[in-house]
């Protein structure tokens, strides 16, 4: 039921980064996808509870609600960039668009039959339509801090499928997994900074030096 | 020896980032190469034991991934030091394309990024295990990112951004195929670990329609690092941004290890009674890619984007030689093998004509034989090299693969290789060619300096210089494609007996010959 | 049938309570003391006695379309079963009948509002229109997902048939076309935060700037229409709030005045810790209100 509720959050919350324009309100969305997720990881398994599932909770829970979103805060600030670039798509588009990924990422979900269901069987598509608007926002969205949080979607749809699937993955592989995670944004975030020092912006529409 | 192995690169990278002095931390970076490479030497004599409960251990195929890989390296290594002899110094210079002005980054950064790299690689050709194999994959990304990155300058920029991007997505997609692949074994209830080794053995009771997916997630993901079309696109940028020893080494290690990580899947897949799904799969990604790299290669004006595409379509080619299954595997591994010394050498060279003529664009380069006699030999040699001509390795690789798709009846794929093969040494030899005969051109800025403009000849006639063509190039720039050129040729007339038969036994466990 | 009459007879009698159950708890709230808990029908009795003035610009649309309202409001009423009993007319599809019927209210508003000329009811027509647009697929869209969920085309055979039992097994849908339909219910009544039936700008006003023109019972009409469509509508939710299915015949009607009541009041506490918010956010607001049901529907289809 708790199970249940959390992952409906997850599609709202999904949809309600497809409408908003303010990069600030992007990285409240994704802070809380995560604090959602580690929600998520500790109802999964509430009823066989262990030390390893509640460090996997803790760690998910603090790289990706707070850390990472505190470093793309400092990162827009420092920028000082507030909206976001206009999307290819418009925001209503990108809603109609994200409403319309919704049946699909259903329809494969229900189709593939999972070993062992967990939570009426929303697990696998919601994982899937997380990971459809993390392609989305990477595809659709101009900015590089924009690419990044599509990038932060796709794993936590990812993440949101390993972890209510996967019971005996060994804790360790799930930790190394957050910390690439975490490597990478932070990678990124570099880049971003020396992105928009070298051209005033983070619009990855005008990285286009490069092609054949 | 494992262990040894692991921690050479990884402590020496971590060194690296401390030490203040410019010489001793390039000594520092031949040592480590010299080192790994004496240690995967004795891995030949005698196999090593699996450590950390068979995670990591050296089968053939990772053997010789790993032996590709530590190769290229000490090549890399070895004209770093000639190379970082003229770039390392972090003063502004001048964009050769646009004119801006630019620095490099710190030298520290990139040679600990340089082995960090070494050691990320050398873990993804001996896991066993697909999490860290995954892992692996991932650290390397970052640790090769900072080295694209080297000249700081917009265009590395976007590189390095759309390397990082499209890898990551990829990397994102390959997890997923390893959460797939964990619920395909545990999908009748007893949790097989994931490694190789027990997935093989239990392969009947894997669920063949999450295996199908954890196939196609893995393919689609690891693909993308490898350079399959249509997911290549990050790879030409990188390659012509990053300076030339990380074109050859993304080229010419990188991209197999990412191999490498499908073979595995293919391995599972194969037992598990999924070949013909997954050669169906490979043979179609690698025919695309071949289409699209023959395409971009005949319409390109820079030879260094020119060499990124090709490796684009060597790639296509390894994938359909696996694909075809049966001896195409054995020509696959060879042509792996031979691919990278190939591409490794012409990057390398390709280096050495960028600080001679301070331009990518083939047009503008004329006339290296004469300038630079030990440049443009191994230019020439690359470009027979890589297309395949007959007495170098490559030639017996592309051969082997290509008489297993007529020995399948599969004239449709045998044509195709064909063609893709002569339309893209059409378009190597016509810019090649142009590059290493005529006059030297009177264009090139070196020789439009002021003192120069008259006479040319001093530059090519200076004693020190004769060969080297200019003080920019060193014999520590020279020589690695020359061992490297030495090396390819040599295997070409004569495969040692121990490689041969490394080749097989690979081969065997991929359900080849 | 003499119940269903009796059930009509109650929503005639008491929605004018439903404006006076909020305003006192929103008064309540402000700690003031609130107008009498009769002044609703005082207020609509005092119009009637009053003589009607049209402007002169007016055509006969202008004072047909109240009586039209206040018509197709009732006739809405007539399919809406209350407290679980089936309604005084029920057929199978009688919900795109509702919903016609509510949007042929809305029509004969905009007209009557156009028909005055004045630029600024004209202003408000536009934005009603606009509102409703995108308010009326999300009813739709809700009652249909009803429909879905519970096998039945009728109104009248569909709000009976929620029980407990769908609570337990549906919470997610439910959860979310009640959400739905509170977004609903506010922005067709034009209560805050899209509207604000107590501001004195006109020029930030919806509903109210739409009737400036008319007077006495014309005015009485309209009022007395929008105080039945916050009935029916609260109907709705309370349909789904309170399921009074399987309980007998006097405390399900007692269930679902209480649910009406808390309808009223949640109405009433709503604006007393909202402002109203700003037009153009209002379709951003209307679209979740979609967005939401359209999800509800696709959970449905498992």
């Amino acid at each position: 039921m708790v199970t249940q509720a959390l992952l409906i959050l997850l599609i709202l919350t999904c949809l309600s980064l497809l409408g908003s324009s303010r990069l600030s309100a992007y990285i409240r969305i994704v802070a809380l996808q995560g604090l959602l997720l580690g929600a998520l990881t500790l109802a999964v398994h509430a009823k066989s509870l262990s030390t390893d599932i509640v460090l996997l909770a803790l760690g998910s829970t603090i790289i990706k609600s707070l850390v990472v979103p505190r470093m793309l805060a400092r990162a827009i600030r420092e920028a000082d960039v507030r909206t976001a670039a206009r999307p290819f798509l418009g925001y209503g588009g990108s809603l109609v668009a994200g409403m319309l990924l919704l049946p699909v990422a259903l329809w494969l979900g229900w189709h593939l039959t999972l070993p062992h269901p967990v939570a009426g069987g929303l697990v696998v598509p919601v994982s899937l339509y997380a990971m459809f608007i993390g392609l989305f926002l990477i595809a659709g969205r101009q900015q590089a801090l924009t690419q990044i949080l599509g990038y932060l979607v796709l794993e936590n749809g990812i993440y949101a499928f390993g972890v209510a699937l996967l019971v005996d993955y060994p804790l360790w592989v799930e930790l190394a997994i957050l910390l690439d995670l975490l490597g990478a944004v932070l990678v990124m975030g570099v880049i971003l900074f020396d992105i928009n020092r070298d051209f005033d912006h983070i619009d990855t529409s005008r990285l286009s030096a490069l092609k054949d | 020896m494992i262990a040894l192995l692991f921690w050479i690169p990884v402590l020496a990278g971590l060194l690296a980032f401390l030490i203040r002095s410019d010489r001793l931390r390039r000594g520092l970076l031949v040592a480590t190469a010299i080192g790994n490479s004496l240690v995967v030497g004795a891995a030949w004599i005698h196999r090593p034991h699996a450590i950390w409960s068979g995670w990591l251990a050296l089968d053939d195929v990772g053997l010789l991934f790993l032996t590709i890989t530590s190769v290229v390296f000490l090549a890399a290594a070895v004209y770093a030091v000639g190379y970082l002899a003229a770039e390392g110094h972090p003063d502004s210079r001048r964009d050769f394309k646009e004119g801006v002005l630019f620095s490099n980054g710190p030298e520290s950064i990139f040679t600990g990024g340089l082995l960090l790299f070494l050691a990320t690689m050398t873990v993804m050709s001996m896991s066993q295990n697909f999490g860290i194999f995954w892992v692996a994959l991932e650290a390397s990304t970052l640790a090769s990112a900072p080295l694209i990155y080297f000249h700081r300058h917009h265009r590395s920029l976007e590189a390095s951004w759309k390397y990082l991007m499209l890898c990551s997505v990829g990397i994102a997609v390959a997890l997923l195929g390893n959460f797939c692949l964990a619920l395909a074994a545990s999908a009748h209830g007893h949790g097989i670990s994931l490694e190789v080794a027990p997935l093989l053995a239990h392969a009947a009771a894997l669920d063949p329609r999450w295996l199908k997916a954890a196939f196609l997630f893995l393919l689609v993901g690891y693909g993308t690092k490898m350079g399959l079309a249509p997911l290549h696109t990050w790879l030409p940028d990188a390659h012509a941004e990053s300076p030339s020893l990380v074109s050859a080494l993304l080229s010419g290690a990188l991209l197999n290890c990412a191999f490498l990580g499908i073979l595995r899947i293919y391995q599972v897949c194969a037992a598990a009674g999924l070949g013909s799904f997954s050669q169906g799969l490979l043979t179609g990604f690698g025919l695309l890619s071949m289409a699209v790299a023959t395409i971009y290669i005949l319409n390109q004006s820079d030879y260094k984007r020119m060499l990124a595409y090709s490796s684009v379509e060597h790639m296509g080619l390894l994938a359909l030689g696996v694909g075809l299954g049966g001896a195409g595997v054995f020509g696959a591994l060879l042509h792996a093998l031979n691919h990278s010394l190939a591409k490794a050498m012409l990057f390398l060279v390709a280096g050495n004509i960028l600080s001679l003529y301070q331009t990518r664009t083939s047009a503008l380069v004329k006339g290296i034989l004469r300038r630079a006699p030990s440049v443009g030999i191994f230019w020439l040699v690359g470009l027979f090299a890589i297309t395949g001509f007959p007495p170098f390795g490559t030639f017996l690789s592309e051969f082997t693969i290509l008489k297993r798709a007529f020995d399948l009846k599969d004239f449709a794929i045998g044509t195709a290789i064909l063609v893709s093969l002569g339309l893209v040494f059409v378009g190597f030899a016509t810019s090649i060619l142009a590059m290493a005969q005529g006059p030297t051109d009177p264009g090139d800025p070196t020789a439009r300096s002021p003192e120069l403009s008259g006479e040319r000849a001093p530059v090519s006639a200076a004693a020190p210089t004769a060969i080297l063509g200019s003080p920019s190039i060193s014999w520590f720039t020279v020589m690695p494609p020359a061992v490297l050129g030495v090396v390819l040729l040599a295997l070409g007339l004569y495969l040692p007996a121990g490689l041969d038969h490394l080749l097989h036994a690979a081969a065997a466990s991929l359900g080849g010959s | 049938m003499p119940i269903a009459l009796l059930h009509f007879a109650l929503a005639l009698v008491l929605s004018p309570m439903l404006l006076s159950l909020t305003h006192r708890t929103k008064a309540f709230f402000a700690g003031r003391q609130g107008a009498p808990w009769l002044q609703p029908y005082f207020e609509l009795g005092r119009l009637l006695r009053k003589g009607a003035v049209f402007s002169t610009t007016t055509s006969w649309v202008f004072q047909v379309a109240p009586a039209l309202g206040l018509a197709a409001a009732m006739a809405a009423l007539t399919l809406l079963p209350f407290a679980g009993h089936r309604a005084i007319i029920a057929f199978p599809g009688d919900l795109l009948l509702f919903s016609g019927l509510l949007a042929l209210w809305r029509f004969a508003a905009i007209l009557a509002a156009l028909d005055t000329g004045s630029s600024l009811e004209g202003m408000g027509a536009s934005r009603e229109a606009a509102l409703s647009a995108l308010g009326e697929p999300a009813l739709i869209l809700a009652l249909g997902a009803i429909a879905r969920q519970t096998g039945q085309l009728s109104l009248s055979g569909m709000l009976p048939a929620l029980t407990v039992q769908t609570w337990n097994q549906a919470w997610p849908v439910l959860a979310l076309l009640l959400v739905t339909l509170a977004l609903v219910y506010l922005a067709e009544n034009g209560r805050v935060p899209f509207d604000d039936p107590t501001t004195h700008l006109e020029l930030t006003m919806i509903h109210e700037v739409m009737i400036l023109d008319s007077s006495g019972p014309d005015l009485a009409f309209i009022e007395y229409a929008a105080a039945l469509k916050l009935w029916i509508l609260g109907a709705l939710m309370a349909a789904i709030l309170a399921p009074v299915s399987p309980l007998p015949e006097a405390p399900a009607l007692l269930l679902a005045l209480a649910g009406m009541a808390g309808v009223a009041i949640a109405t009433g506490v709503t604006e007393s810790v909202m402002a109203r918010s700003r037009l153009n956010r209002l379709p951003k607001v209307l679209g979740t209100a979609s967005i939401l049901v359209a999800v509800a529907l696709l959970l449905i289809q498992r």
